[in-house]
């Protein structure tokens, strides 16, 4: 490969990073913090990507639209569509044990992508949506960059504002009841805390940056078919992320999201090289179960993950330091 | 402090409470003792909100508080612990009592993000609360491990020292002595009658240990098959047929006499 397609292909592989990077803290504030089993995430991010395309891409005959407005006004209509999904959902199911929540938001996810492929006025079901702009394409490009480069400063630029925000949730009393509510309920609710309010206020925040994530990703791939939100890419590898990288800690989130997007994608070429002839059809299924596998070793060997969860680093001294 | 108004609950057929009704006196350290499915802590979760009376009424402070959810009751007072710790196993012993303080602006998501120095310097004053209680309870050595970590007795401090992260006025008890060690046990009781003595928090406790009763606690309730048999210093208690009776069978009645 020339060094030209290695650079692209550096780019493609980190802005993927950063989008899975994105959904994983997402999913850590909800699993991670809080105990909220959510195997939906394919449906939030969805409804992010679907929704700022929807804001954003011109006229056309396949599908409403041709509002034609900004990058930024398609994010925040796909934050704000994914986080009154996730209220929706999250009053539904607020009270749900467990493993029921993690059966309706399943449920719900699959049911929204059969949304998107048979509403076709909508989002031009299975054939998909196109002409979705890569962010700020003109000012990278006036500035010599390419719209794939721009693509990627922006999602490491989304990135690490999420990671801030979530990070310092997690530091703070508020986030100190997520976990509290995580560890024990009844416990929590002996001491004084409405558990209704602050589980529905992390899935509405989890979702949210969840539907941000499918912004990112819809405007850098620029297509979007119902294909993309299938739980295997949608749910299942950002849960491997978030388990493998240590659920509870942020940092582990952003690792988990780099050493499991590296396995994933570098797998394709080995199996793409090294799989005989005639066995090339098995690649795909062949990579689930490369990590399926991955994720019982980790369980088995690391159960906390690579980076595992770390009490916070006290936000305020007190008297004795 | 608090009243138990003709408190009866059902579960099927098993009348698990029947026509309970006695008064928690202010500032006192009541008992409630009772053979194994008396109906105690059946009792103790209706008064804290966690199941549902079938009729009666409870009051605090002449409040009716009659089914009131935990997490307002907290609010009103009343805080209780369990009968086996419900420590949060994976924070440290300090983010345990942190957790508690009501009010705190940082459990609001938004200030947390932006308005971080006023949160940091509430956050200041809360830590600082937590230290003097984990002094006054010996677990200051103890502070950054996981809770998780602790003994069996040591977490039941824990759970006790949670009720101290908040200006309560009644606290109920549940078995605060059991499974714990003589030393420990010895200041679990020191910590209730310090904090009854200096803070003025009324206690309810059920308990089987009774030299932990006889030690601790005036009035004492008796409950036995779901009602009332008794009530009255534990002396007197002691002295009583129909207790006696209750307890027979399960081998406490020769403890109950031995410590005499």
């Amino acid at each position: 490969m020339e060094i030209s397609g290695i650079a692209a292909y550096l780019v493609s592989f980190f802005t993927f990073v950063g989008i899975y990077a994105i959904l994983a803290l997402g999913l850590n504030m909800q699993w991670g913090f809080t105990g909220q089993f959510n195997i939906g995430i394919a449906g939030f991010f969805a409804v992010g990507a679907y929704t700022s395309a929807i804001l954003t891409t011109p006229e056309s005959p396949w599908h409403v639209g041709g509002f034609q407005h900004p990058f930024l006004v398609g994010v925040v209509g796909a934050v704000i569509a994914s986080a009154l999904v996730g209220l929706l959902i999250g009053a539904i199911t607020a009270r749900l044990r467990t493993d029921y929540l993690a059966i309706a938001t399943i449920g719900i996810a699959e049911t929204l992508r059969l949304v998107i492929a048979n509403e076709g006025w909508l989002t031009n079901g299975v054939r998909g949506m196109s002409n979705i702009d890569r962010p700020f394409s003109d000012f990278f490009q006036a500035i010599g960059l390419s719209s794939a480069m721009g693509s990627l400063i922006v999602v490491a630029a989304f990135l690490a504002g999420v990671y801030f925000l979530v990070e310092r949730a997690r530091q703070s009393p508020w986030g100190r009841v997520l976990r509290a509510i995580r560890e024990d309920e009844p416990a929590t609710a002996a001491a004084g805390k409405n558990i209704g309010r602050f589980r529905l206020e992390a899935f509405v925040v989890g979702s949210a940056i969840m539907g941000l994530g499918g912004a990112l990703y819809a405007h850098y791939f620029g297509f979007l078919s119902p294909e993309a939100f299938l739980p295997l890419y949608g749910t299942f590898l950002v849960w491997v992320m978030l388990i493998a990288g240590g659920s509870g800690n942020n940092k582990g989130a952003l690792l988990g999201a780099v050493v499991i997007w590296t396995i994933w994608s570098g797998s394709e070429f080995v199996m793409s090289a090294g799989l005989p002839e005639g066995y090339t059809g098995y690649a795909g299924p062949l990579r689930v179960i490369l990590i399926g596998v991955l994720l019982q070793v980790i369980l088995i060997t690391r159960p906390e993950g690579i980076l595992p969860e770390k009490a916070p680093r006290a936000i305020a001294k007190g008297r004795r330091g | 402090m608090i009243r138990i108004e003709r408190i009866s609950k059902a579960f099927g057929g098993l009348q698990a409470v029947r026509d309970v009704s006695l008064d928690v006196e202010p500032g006192s350290i009541t008992g409630l003792i009772g053979p194994n499915g008396a109906g105690k802590s059946t009792l103790f979760n209706i008064i804290a909100g966690l199941i549902p009376a079938d009729t009666g009424r409870i009051y605090l402070e002449g409040q009716d508080i009659t089914g009131r959810r935990p997490h307002r009751l907290f609010h009103q007072g009343l805080v209780r612990t369990f009968q086996v710790p419900h420590e949060f196993a994976r924070m440290t012993v300090r983010e345990n009592l942190m957790v508690v303080p009501p009010a705190q602006a940082g459990e609001n998501l938004l200030q947390s993000w932006f308005r971080w120095e006023k949160v940091r310097r509430q956050e200041s004053a809360v830590r600082d609360r937590a230290e003097d209680v984990l002094e006054f309870l010996s677990l200051d050595h103890l502070a950054d491990e996981r809770a998780a970590n602790l003994s069996g007795g040591q977490k039941k401090l824990l759970d006790l020292g949670r009720t101290m992260m908040t200006d309560a006025r009644a606290v109920l008890l549940d078995e605060p002595g059991a499974g714990v060690n003589r030393t420990l046990l010895g200041k679990i009781s020191d910590a209730i009658q310090r904090l009854n003595r200096e803070r003025g928090y009324t206690f309810f406790l059920i308990e089987h240990d009774m030299d932990l009763i006889a030690k601790l606690c005036n009035p004492v309730h008796v409950m036995a098959n779901g009602g009332l048999i008794a009530s009255g210093p534990m002396a007197e208690i002691r002295q009583n047929e129909e207790v006696r009776e209750a307890y027979l069978g399960g081998g406490v009645s020769a403890t109950m006499g031995a410590s005499e």
